[in-house]
């Protein structure tokens, strides 16, 4: 373990780490906007040249707004959950490749990637498993039964549709052979995509994704009309800022994954030729360029269905993950494995 | 720096299944056994059984401790409600204070340091080679407890079923 080692990769720790605060802060810029033109208004329009500098607005008035922690609350966990919900959106990127690796013209070679581990399919579903703490720690540490009860309802939907999750993804690793996301990566040359081998556990996949993130149709635990704000009722300033921003990095996280799993990555039509083309330096950076064009398309369907669907009622939403989706993925896994078995044997 | 982690590690875990016991506060007793799983996955790792490491990550940590957590948030237990303890309950714990010291002093006695502990195959942790392994030689254990599993699952829906009169 070399001393370049340590810095080649705490760069990029620090540009993954980066990118992923910026894309969350512009994501708030987005929604909103998309929210502008789905209901045919302008939407922010007044800080900078067609309210580009909103977020930083946004962001000076939560670190600004006074800080108030309720009497009777948990005093340290109230101040760990958002700190929880945070990391646990942040680690997630650690086993994502981002591109191809680089050869610079020294001859070395600069994978974009922080760590290729053996389970890295099973790190991101722990990693999503662990998100519903920061939520569960906050709403009970509030002291507040409408926090509580909010943040239990987040947690039992965490629970019920991770499972889905994980079923969906077993077909995909049927398909696979491998948990090593650069391996599956690797697979999707081209256009070998796994959508197309793996349309329905794609569409449970992200299903799924939109409940585990909270997003609409999936966002009870922050349903106003009924539990007031929800788990983040009590919390102000950049407490209340981490809650939020935690939610638009776990989208960015969440599309970044789907794009990895099933959408080829940084693969795309014709990588080949254009390796010939622009040399082993440019094209990994072309192949990123088209990664985060798929993970900008994710994020802006994320937006579209929220502002699209009406929410779910709690029991529609348990009804759904259980009964519906699980039956679905199990089905999934039996005939892909029935396809794979029969398409080996000829 | 393979055995200081080690050490460091098991520290911790101890430290921490010990904070488990002496918190005052239900739910964070839950937290602490939390960070305790967390300590185990690294063992887990320093073991290389990578696998294990992260099933246990998401089954403890991620699913088993938020049910835990879910109940005692649930049931608010604090000081207020709590029973009053008879003296019988008292003398009981005497009694199994007691048997815990003599179970301890005579462990202690019988310890000594063991030989130092070497992987017999240490790529087994790997998701390919355990899976071989699960599926080969010991097929039917794993099939078995499979059913186990399933039979206490079908049990835990029956017990939840409102019974029809």
């Amino acid at each position: 373990m070399d001393i370049s080692f340590v810095i080649e990769k705490f760069i990029l720790v620090a540009i993954i780490f980066g990118i992923s605060l910026v894309i969350a802060m512009y994501s708030t810029y987005a929604e909103r906007k998309v929210a502008a033109f789905l209901q045919d208004r302008l939407g922010p329009d007044r800080a900078g040249p067609f309210g580009i500098l909103q977020p930083l607005a946004d962001g000076l008035k939560m670190f600004m707004k006074e800080e108030i922690i309720p009497t009777h609350a948990n005093k340290w966990l109230f101040m760990v959950g958002p700190g929880l919900a945070m990391l646990t959106a942040c680690i997630g990127t650690a086993v994502i490749p981002w591109g191809s690796p680089i050869t610079t013209a020294a001859g070395r070679v600069i994978p974009l990637q922080v760590t290729d581990i053996n389970v890295g399919v099973l790190y991101i579903f722990g990693v999503v498993s662990l998100g519903v703490y920061g939520v569960m720690i906050g709403g009970w540490a509030s002291n507040n039964k409408y926090s509580l009860l909010s943040a239990i309802r987040a947690a039992s939907q965490n629970i019920s549709y991770e499972v889905a999750m994980g079923l969906s993804i077993i077909a995909l690793l049927l398909v696979t052979n491998t948990m090593s996301l650069k391996e599956i990566v690797d697979m999707q040359h081209g256009w070998h995509w796994n959508v197309l081998y793996q349309p329905l556990g794609f569409l449970l996949f992200i299903i799924c994704a939109f409940a585990e993130t909270n997003r609409a149709p999936f966002d009870l635990p922050e349903c106003e009309t009924e539990l007031i704000g929800g788990y983040h009722t009590e919390y102000s300033s950049m407490k209340l800022g981490f809650y939020l921003f935690a939610e638009y990095i776990n989208m960015f996280v969440s599309s970044a994954v789907m794009a990895t799993l099933y959408f080829g990555g940084y693969n795309y039509p014709g990588m080949d030729w254009v390796l010939t083309q622009v040399g082993p330096v440019i094209a990994p950076l072309i192949g990123t360029a088209v990664l985060f064009a798929k993970i900008f398309a994710f994020i802006f369907f994320f937006m579209w269905v929220r502002w699209t669907i009406p929410r779910f009622r709690y029991d529609q939403l348990m009804h759904l993950g259980w009964k519906v989706l699980i039956p679905i993925a199990i089905a999934n896994v039996i005939i892909t494995g029935i396809v794979i078995a029969i398409v080996e044997k000829f | 720096m393979g055995t200081s982690v080690f050490y460091l590690v098991a520290f911790l875990s101890i430290f921490f299944s010990l904070m488990v016991i002496f918190a005052k506060n239900p739910v964070h007793s839950v937290l602490y056994l939390i960070v305790t799983f967390f300590t185990f996955t690294v063992h887990y790792i320093l073991l290389n059984a990578q696998f294990l490491a992260v099933v246990n990550f998401i089954v403890y940590m991620g699913a088993i401790m938020v049910l835990f957590l879910f109940v005692l948030m649930l049931l608010n237990l604090n000081k207020e409600n709590e029973p009053l303890k008879s003296g019988l309950v008292k003398v009981v714990g005497i009694v199994a204070g007691c048997c815990l010291v003599v179970t301890l002093v005579g462990s202690l006695k019988a310890t000594a340091v063991s030989d130092p502990l070497v992987l017999q195959n240490p790529n087994l942790g790997l998701v390919k080679n355990l899976g071989k392994e699960l599926f080969g030689p010991f097929m039917l254990p794993f099939e078995l407890s499979s059913i186990l599993l399933l039979t206490a699952m079908v049990g835990a829906v029956l017990l939840t079923k409102k019974e029809k009169v």
